[in-house]
């Protein structure tokens, strides 16, 4: 097959694998923060990233430079986290995963909307200026922007794990997803950490769009995508696993693109959800072993 | 609680009696001296910049034939004008718009909604109906197949859209002294009904040389990047790279054969115009091929607008940027009709299609004349090959106004 005719081109899939599951993994990791401290699978994670890539592309408009606005981005997310948290969040969390599910998804439906109303229905990317760097005489082709996207996402996710273990929020967050009811007895304020982890989430999505902006191309409907490849993430990792979801999303990137090259890009995606298929059928045949056990 | 429930009682009941005092006299399809059509377009969704093309392309007729008298039917003149909702880009909405249209508002003559999607779901209403359509923007081929009788189209169907590439590259290759049969073809298309009636006709034409298709990738509809079909071009060096997924396709193409420096001699695509690839990637945008059902350096006329430049003219000047061909389609539907009504000379709707049926009529936009299944078989699909950031026909030779680069440059020596 192509794949062994060609050996050289698995590095190159391996590399472009690995440097994009890296901003998979970011938004995965604001997914299974979310998940893990207020039992919510956020639907709406794509479009955080979509509306972080927006408010990138604004203020390149604008004039300010592309890697200033990643901060900018994910700043302006985390208000838009926290008002949506008073608005629809905090009426849902701790109740049914199912109507937090309705409720994230129907967010996801508006943002979509709102985003097509303010910023057109039209395809936008930035031009980060950056070259590409080239190696075995052109055959492998490396983007600098998906390298300076993998270190700060590595950066981001290292700092938001620094901030759960060291900070006293992040301690309380921390508590509050082992068990909620100790945590508010213990004196935290429970909500106050939801609100937080919420518009966390959102700044290290729109940081993650802010990345995806510059690598490809986004628009206002394109958020499925996002936040399919951070449930699966989550999913593969296990939930409150941050290694794991870091690992899982850079398995997955690459998984993905070597599957699209040789199965073809129709069963790119097929093929991940087969995958996850398989994952999740193993993972339940090691509980009910473990079941017997405890029997 | 009951105070929350009598609110919202009050909020229904107001915004019913609201829109009952706003929403005006019914429509129909002659009002006094004017003539109405009925059209549901995509205003919010993901169609929304075409659907604003769609209207002001519909627009700008209505303003220029009552600008120049209006319509003659039966001895009198008539202005006209269009009723319009919005399909939010769904073609369920579109279907129910189109019945509301006819069976509410009375509205017998029906212009097309933006795209293929929302045209198939309206055909089989005016069809239930038997109110004619002319439509501008629905080009999959499977409209076409259904048997219907009300439906004509006045741009050329999707499977056209890249056929001509295909061609060129045969040419090129007995240019060269090669067989065109040599040539060697890498499709990447989205999976939908579009993109795979374009696959359709590049494979059928494909055949005809002779050629081998290399690859032959279906993108996913969440299509988010191309590494994988690109890293495949780069490995099969096919001579001639089609890919077609509207315009998030075109932008990713353009943008990522650039980045992972992919060098395909011959780069062919739809929808540059609708991503603005040359606005957005300048120089790696060149060279590349886009398929277009229209160009204002074509030179056909029409009494109306006069020549397709003038046309482009008139409507840079009324809505502020250059016609894409979505628009200049959308214009040419509405003529077909005020050309049809005048030969009908009649509002019966029966006779109306008739009209339609038999229309040979001569449109700044190109030829119309319908086949019996309704779609304009008058009009060619242009080829223009970006160069030096410039859109230049260079196939059909016909239309030409340049002559096409091939190989593309490769990336080293750009």
């Amino acid at each position: 097959m192509i794949l062994f005719a060609a050996p050289i081109f698995s590095l190159q899939l391996l590399i472009d694998g690995i440097l994009i599951g890296a901003i998979f993994a970011l938004a995965a990791y604001g997914m299974a923060l979310v998940w893990g401290v207020m039992k919510i699978i956020n639907f709406s994670q794509g479009e955080f990233v979509i509306l972080g890539g927006f408010i990138l592309f604004t203020l390149f408009k604008a004039g300010v430079n592309p890697f200033v606005g990643i901060p900018l981005a994910a700043i302006a997310l985390y208000f838009v986290g926290l008002i949506l948290y008073h608005i629809v969040i905090v009426r849902i969390v701790e109740q049914d995963l199912f109507i937090s599910i309705l409720a994230t998804f129907g967010m996801a439906i508006l943002l979509q909307q709102l985003m097509n109303q303010i910023f057109g229905a039209d395809v936008q990317t930035v031009n980060p200026g950056l070259d590409t760097w080239f190696l075995f005489n052109n055959a492998i082709t490396v983007l600098q922007i998906k390298v300076v996207s993998f270190f700060i996402a590595i950066i981001l996710g290292g700092c938001l794990a620094a901030f759960l273990k060291k900070t006293r929020l992040g301690q309380a967050i921390r508590a509050t997803a082992q068990d909620t009811r100790a945590a508010r007895i213990l004196g935290v304020d429970t909500n106050k950490v939801y609100a937080t982890t919420f518009a966390l989430n959102a700044a290290i999505c729109g940081a993650a769009g802010a990345l995806v902006v510059m690598t490809w191309v986004i628009q206002p409907f394109a958020g499925l995508a996002y936040t399919v490849r951070s449930f699966m993430i989550v999913i593969v990792a296990g939930l409150g696993n941050v290694a794991g979801v870091i690992f899982a999303g850079l398995g997955l990137g690459a998984v993905e693109n070597f599957a699209g090259f040789i199965l073809g890009a129709e069963f790119q995606t097929a093929f991940i959800f087969s995958l996850l298929v398989i994952i999740l059928v193993g993972r339940n045949f090691k509980l009910r072993l473990r079941r017997k056990y405890l029997k | 609680m009951a105070s929350k429930q009598r609110f919202l009682i009050t909020l229904v009941v107001s915004l019913a009696v609201f829109s009952l005092i706003f929403a005006g006299p019914v429509w129909a399809k002659v009002e006094g001296d004017t003539i109405i059509f009925g059209a549901a377009v995509s205003f919010t969704g993901k169609y929304s910049t075409n659907g604003k093309h769609t209207k002001n392309g519909y627009d700008l007729v209505v303003k220029r034939v009552n600008e120049m008298g209006g319509v003659k039917v039966g001895g009198k003149t008539y202005k006209i004008a269009i009723k319009y909702y919005d399909d939010e880009s769904t073609p369920a909405r579109a279907g129910q718009l189109a019945d509301r249209l006819i069976k509410q508002d009375e509205i017998k003559f029906i212009l097309g909604p933006y795209g293929s999607g929302p045209t198939k779901g309206i055909a089989p209403i005016t069809e239930k109906y038997k109110i004619p359509m002319v439509e501008g923007n629905g080009a999959s081929r499977s409209l076409f197949n259904k048997g219907y009788k009300y439906l004509f189209a006045v741009l050329s169907t999707s499977e056209q859209y890249l056929a001509e590439a295909i061609h060129l590259a045969a040419e090129q290759a007995k240019e060269a002294g090669r067989d065109p049969s040599s040539v060697k073809i890498a499709i990447a298309v989205e999976n939908d009904p579009f993109s795979m009636d374009i696959r359709a006709g590049v494979v059928e034409d494909a055949e005809k040389y002779g050629m081998k298709v290399v690859i032959d990738d279906k993108l996913p509809k969440e299509l988010t990047d191309m590494t994988a079909t690109l890293t495949k071009v780069k490995a099969l060096k096919p001579d001639v790279l089609v890919v077609s997924g509207h315009s998030k396709g075109a932008a990713l193409a353009v943008r990522q054969t650039a980045q992972m420096k992919v060098d395909v001699p011959m780069l062919a695509i739809t929808h540059c115009e609708a991503a603005d690839v040359v606005g957005k990637f300048g120089g790696d945008a060149n060279y590349t091929l886009c398929a277009t059902q229209w160009a204002e350096t074509m030179t056909y006329k029409d009494d109306w607008f006069g020549f397709a430049g003038d046309y482009a003219e008139d409507f840079e000047k009324e809505y502020g940027y250059p016609p894409p061909y979505q628009a200049a389609e959308s214009s040419a539907a509405v003529l077909v009709y005020i050309d049809a009504l005048q030969r009908a000379n009649s509002f019966d709707t029966e006779k109306v299609r008739d009209a339609i049926a038999a229309t040979n009529l001569q449109t700044f936009y190109g030829w119309v004349k319908f086949d019996e299944t309704g779609k304009n078989i008058a009009k060619p699909m242009v080829l223009r090959q970006i160069q030096k950031g410039r859109y230049v026909p260079v196939a059909p030779t016909k239309f030409a106004s340049g002559k096409v680069i091939y190989p593309r440059p490769k990336w080293v020596d750009r």
